[in-house]
């Protein structure tokens, strides 16, 4: 009775309350500032995407368009015809950016691991027009990526 | 007194208000600052930290975005009144200013006997500030009136219940200061304090510190009692309000907060002196500013722990508890005071008698 009373006119509550805010005011904070800090990212991160080449040089795409039958939001657009060496290869493989739902369908329905997507996501532009990446680009960013996509493929070998 | 005698007087006087109104201006823009730095610490994060070196230049960022962004006066708003209630609700919180004796210099030894540092050194100083500080009502109902919008008005009429409710308690805890000082002007108060932390107000009158200071949270619209202009109300009276106006309403909430915490350390913890009188040698203005701005930090504090009241909660906080229990410690304070044989005890803060 006079333990809830005390309680009462102390507001005994209230102070364990701050006592709890107080404790969190000198904690270590958690924030990642990002762009001096980035958090980790997965090898399955889907970001931007890449078109690779085996070590010959050969690119890797053989203009089978599973990708672009697979993909839900139809973001991919592929022509192909036959080189002069009688290989079918791709002409045209455009990848829409803004229709892009980074699904990942694509990289899994390739055969020869030609299409993937790298763990790049900073490729913010400031027209759309820029978002529409085509053969060329992919393929840069497939020089450009190369090393960290293998890497990324092996560690993630064990589990696909 | 001749006009050269009225002219020096009249500048005096305009470095006296500036020396206050631009440190208030000053303040008000950082503890925003600090605010945010500090519920993001209790909160785990970071605050701002990025304008500036430790996001020290965010208020200026702020204040800069504030003023440069158009100031929106809705067609069916009453237009006078609508320009005219922000200012109402600042005027108020600054002047009150006035009265606040910021500490005593004696300049260095220059002039005989100490002055009180206060831009008028009003003998009804603590009335000037109660009556000052009621007005501020006034530029919240007329906020939420001429702006002719649904919210705005709920909002005011519930502000102006919460202002004029916990008005009350206030006032009546400030009752007991007066009747242990036996004066209402404010250094007077201060004065009657003095002979360290057993002399201050703080110890016969906790529960009225409790009281006055949770009533300056209720005043100003602070949490938890900042019901006022919660998301459901759509940010209350100031709804239709933006950019320099929409800044003057805060710049008057922060104001009076600064007030409030200005007054809470002059009426109970013993303003410009030190816990110890020994520690005396340190300028009694840094003892008061210091003391001020810890419970700055207690509002900061309160806003990033407590939870809001819902409306009927905050009103029987007002009526059915803060008011019966100021008028209890009126009745008890008066009993020791002119009881026999009880007045030896608080004949020690007694400074009348």
């Amino acid at each position: 009775m006079l333990k809830r009373a005390f309680k009462t006119w102390f507001l005994w509550e209230l102070l364990i309350g701050l006592s709890v805010t107080g404790r969190y005011l000198f904690k270590k904070k958690i924030t990642v500032e990002y762009p001096e800090e980035k958090t980790p990212l997965s090898p399955r991160f889907r970001g931007l995407h890449a078109l690779r080449r085996y070590e010959s040089g050969e690119e890797r795409c053989i203009a089978c368009k599973l990708c672009e039958v697979v993909c839900p939001a139809t973001a991919i657009l592929i022509e192909s015809a036959e080189r002069e060496d009688g290989s079918r290869r791709t002409t045209r493989y455009d990848i829409d950016m803004t229709k892009c739902i980074y699904c990942g369908f694509c990289q899994e329905a390739c055969p020869v691991d030609a299409i993937v997507e790298t763990q790049e996501f900073e490729y913010a532009t400031e027209t759309r027009g820029e978002l529409y990446y085509t053969k060329e680009m992919l393929l840069a960013n497939g020089d450009r990526h190369e090393k960290k996509i293998a890497a990324n493929i092996a560690a993630d070998a064990p589990y696909s | 007194m001749s006009a050269m005698d009225m002219a020096i007087q009249a500048g005096i006087w305009a470095l006296e208000i500036l020396a206050i109104a631009a440190p208030v201006a000053l303040s008000v823009a950082y503890i925003t600052y600090m605010e945010r730095r500090i519920i993001g610490w209790v909160q785990v994060r970071q605050g701002c930290n990025r304008v500036g070196p430790a996001g020290l230049l965010q208020p200026l960022a702020d204040g800069l975005k504030l003023f440069l962004k158009e100031t929106i006066i809705p067609t069916q708003a009453n237009r006078v009144l609508f320009v005219a209630a922000p200012l109402l609700s600042l005027v108020p919180a600054l002047i009150a200013f006035a009265v606040v004796p910021f500490g005593e210099t004696s300049l260095f030894g220059i002039w005989g006997h100490p002055h009180v540092m206060a831009v008028s050194n009003l003998n009804v100083g603590l009335l000037y500030v109660m009556a000052i500080s009621s007005l501020s009502i006034y530029g919240v109902l007329m906020a939420g009136w001429s702006s002719n919008s649904k919210y705005p008005i709920v909002g005011a009429i519930r502000s102006t219940c919460q202002m004029i409710s916990y008005e009350i308690s206030m006032g009546f805890g400030l009752v007991t200061v007066m009747m242990l000082a036996g004066s209402l002007n404010l250094a007077d108060i201060v004065h009657a304090q003095a002979g360290g932390l057993l002399h201050w107000y703080m110890i016969p009158l906790f529960p009225m510190l409790l009281v006055f200071f949770i009533s300056g949270c209720a005043e100003t619209g602070r949490t938890p009692f900042d019901l006022t202009e919660t998301e459901e109300l759509v940010s209350g009276y100031y709804t239709e309000y933006s950019g320099m106006w929409f800044a003057t309403f805060s710049l008057a909430e922060y104001g009076a907060m600064i007030l409030i915490s200005l007054l809470t350390s002059i009426l109970f913890l013993g303003g410009w002196y030190a816990p110890i009188p020994a520690l005396d040698v340190i300028p009694g203005t840094v003892w008061l500013l210091g003391k001020t701005a810890f419970l700055i930090f207690v509002f900061i504090w309160f806003r990033a722990t407590f939870p809001r009241y819902r409306y009927d909660q905050m009103m029987r906080l007002g009526w059915k508890i803060f008011l019966p229990w100021t008028l209890g410690w009126i009745f008890v304070v008066g009993l020791f005071i002119y009881t026999p044989g009880l007045d030896g005890i608080i004949n020690f803060w007694l400074a009348w008698r």
